[in-house]
């Protein structure tokens, strides 16, 4: 599976990468960068997207 | 994994407020494996929304409001029994009821979640045209009348009198900000910062008159202009009151519940536990000890009601899971397309910049308390915010916080 920023809404709050800094880092620009982009179903993953305050990212299927 | 599915006794868990917290706090339960009944009783006719964009993009663009969930999500995937358009009336302990405007709902456990109330200017006549800003019906009433504002009054310039501020003037109106305080945000960033962010709404262009009181007014039924302390008066066609918020428990009174005397917030321990048995607190109304970072607080952040309504469902419901909410606060700003951001706390023995200056369109300054790092605020620096935030949350010490500026990967921090 894999994690999807929707980037219309991504506004690099940064809430994802309090939650899980070794997946999501907010650039100097503002622009979140993802470190990977496969999801194996980590819980601290799945948190940062639930979390997001933008409802910007989610989980999508492979294929 | 061999836990309780948090069986409560008969009428199951009742959350008070349906917004950000009181959201969390349900879906918290369910994803906790509570399987009871769950009731979501909110005042507003509406789905819980994002609030954030209110003073924001919703007043610049025209964007449709932003709903956290669907009714159907809601009500079907969670099984949850939605109360909407229903106003807490009074809470009940011994009869362990909360009355409604639609009737008493009874309760096993109970999640006070109704957030703060906009205050309003004592001793000021209110006219038309003179707002104040909360809820997503404010919101849609302040754009339409934003839209022909040509000169807009706001009245308090903590962060919501300026995201206000600044989305006026994007729409093109001249607007004048008035604070009383000699220096805005003294309590949210301390007195070094909030005088350096207070000059931002100069830099782009918005009148900023701090020390002064709002004296009345003027207008037969619609506001005309706004006469100040100083004798100055101030025409204007909107005027919107930006002078903070205070807890929406007044429906808690005579219930026995142990209220903060300065603000009326509800007094928690550590667990978000009130002083009344099965009944728990998160989000705006809340004062808790905060073992992070030493101190009892009531915050009125995103951050915080999203966490905290997680955070009581589970310590509600499951005793043998409940934890402290420990956490560093962290909140974001907009202003004139520049991003503020603050992690920690502005309680502190000094302030520093660690890169940038006052008077810079970006910087980090840094919060001091003893030997420890306790809050940074940045602007404009994006990158920078979230890890300061883990790193005072590993109680990283002063003397070392300025590593965290050079880090290309994550400090450390305790976990």
């Amino acid at each position: 599976m894999k994690l999807v920023v929707d980037r219309g809404r991504c506004t690099g709050i940064g809430i994802c990468e309090s939650i899980a800094p070794d997946v999501f880092e907010v650039g100097d620009d503002g622009v979140l960068v993802v470190h990977s982009e496969d999801f194996d179903g980590n819980e601290q993953v799945a948190e940062a997207v639930r979390s997001c305050p933008a409802m910007a990212l989610s989980i999508a299927e492979d294929g | 994994m061999g836990m309780s599915n948090g069986s409560v006794a008969g009428p199951g868990l009742v959350v008070v407020g349906a917004s950000l917290a009181g959201l969390r706090a349900v879906e918290s339960a369910r994803r906790a494996g509570y399987e009871g009944p769950v009731t979501l009783i909110g005042a507003e006719p509406h789905l819980p929304y994002d609030r954030p964009p209110l003073s924001k993009q919703f007043l610049t663009a025209d964007p449709e409001p932003a709903y956290y969930t669907t009714e159907e999500a809601l009500t079907g995937e969670l099984g949850v029994e939605l109360r909407l358009d229903c106003r807490a009336s009074s809470l009940d302990p011994p009869a362990r009821q909360v009355r409604t405007t639609t009737g008493p709902v009874a309760y096993g456990r109970l999640i006070v979640a109704t957030g703060a109330e906009p205050r309003v200017l004592a001793n000021v006549r209110p006219l038309e045209g003179v707002w104040t800003l909360r809820t997503l019906d404010d919101a849609v009433a302040l754009r339409v009348a934003l839209r022909s504002a040509r000169k807009v009054v706001v009245v308090g310039a903590g962060f919501i009198g300026s995201e206000i501020a600044s989305s006026a003037h994007s729409r093109g109106a001249e607007v004048t900000l008035v604070e009383a305080a000699p220096v805005p945000l003294v309590r949210a960033v301390g007195e070094v910062v909030g005088e350096s962010l207070s000059r931002l709404h100069t830099r782009n262009g918005t009148r900023l008159i701090c020390g002064v009181h709002v004296e009345r007014m003027v207008g037969n039924e619609h506001v005309e202009a706004v006469r100040l302390s100083s004798g100055e008066t101030l025409t204007a066609d909107v005027v919107v009151v930006g002078v903070g918020a205070a807890p929406a428990t007044s429906w808690l009174g005579g219930s026995g519940i142990q209220l903060d005397p300065r603000d009326g917030g509800i007094i928690c321990d550590a667990y978000l536990e009130t002083s009344l048995p099965d009944v728990y607190a998160a989000g705006d109304v809340v004062h808790w000890p905060n073992a992070l970072l030493d101190d009892t607080v009531r915050l009125e952040n995103w951050t915080n009601a999203a966490d905290q309504g997680a955070r009581a469902a589970v310590n509600a419901l499951f005793p043998d899971r409940r934890r402290p909410h420990e956490t560093v606060p962290y909140f974001w700003s907009d202003w004139y397309g520049h991003r503020i951001q603050f992690a920690g706390t502005a309680m502190a023995d000094s302030v520093t910049f660690a890169s940038g200056g006052p008077d810079e369109d970006r910087f980090v300054a840094l919060y001091r308390r003893g030997a420890r790092l306790v809050g940074a605020a940045t602007l404009n620096e994006p990158r920078k915010i979230m890890k300061y935030r883990r790193y005072i949350a590993g109680r990283g010490t002063w003397a070392e916080a300025h590593k965290v500026l050079v880090a290309r990967t994550p400090v450390p921090a305790t976990d």
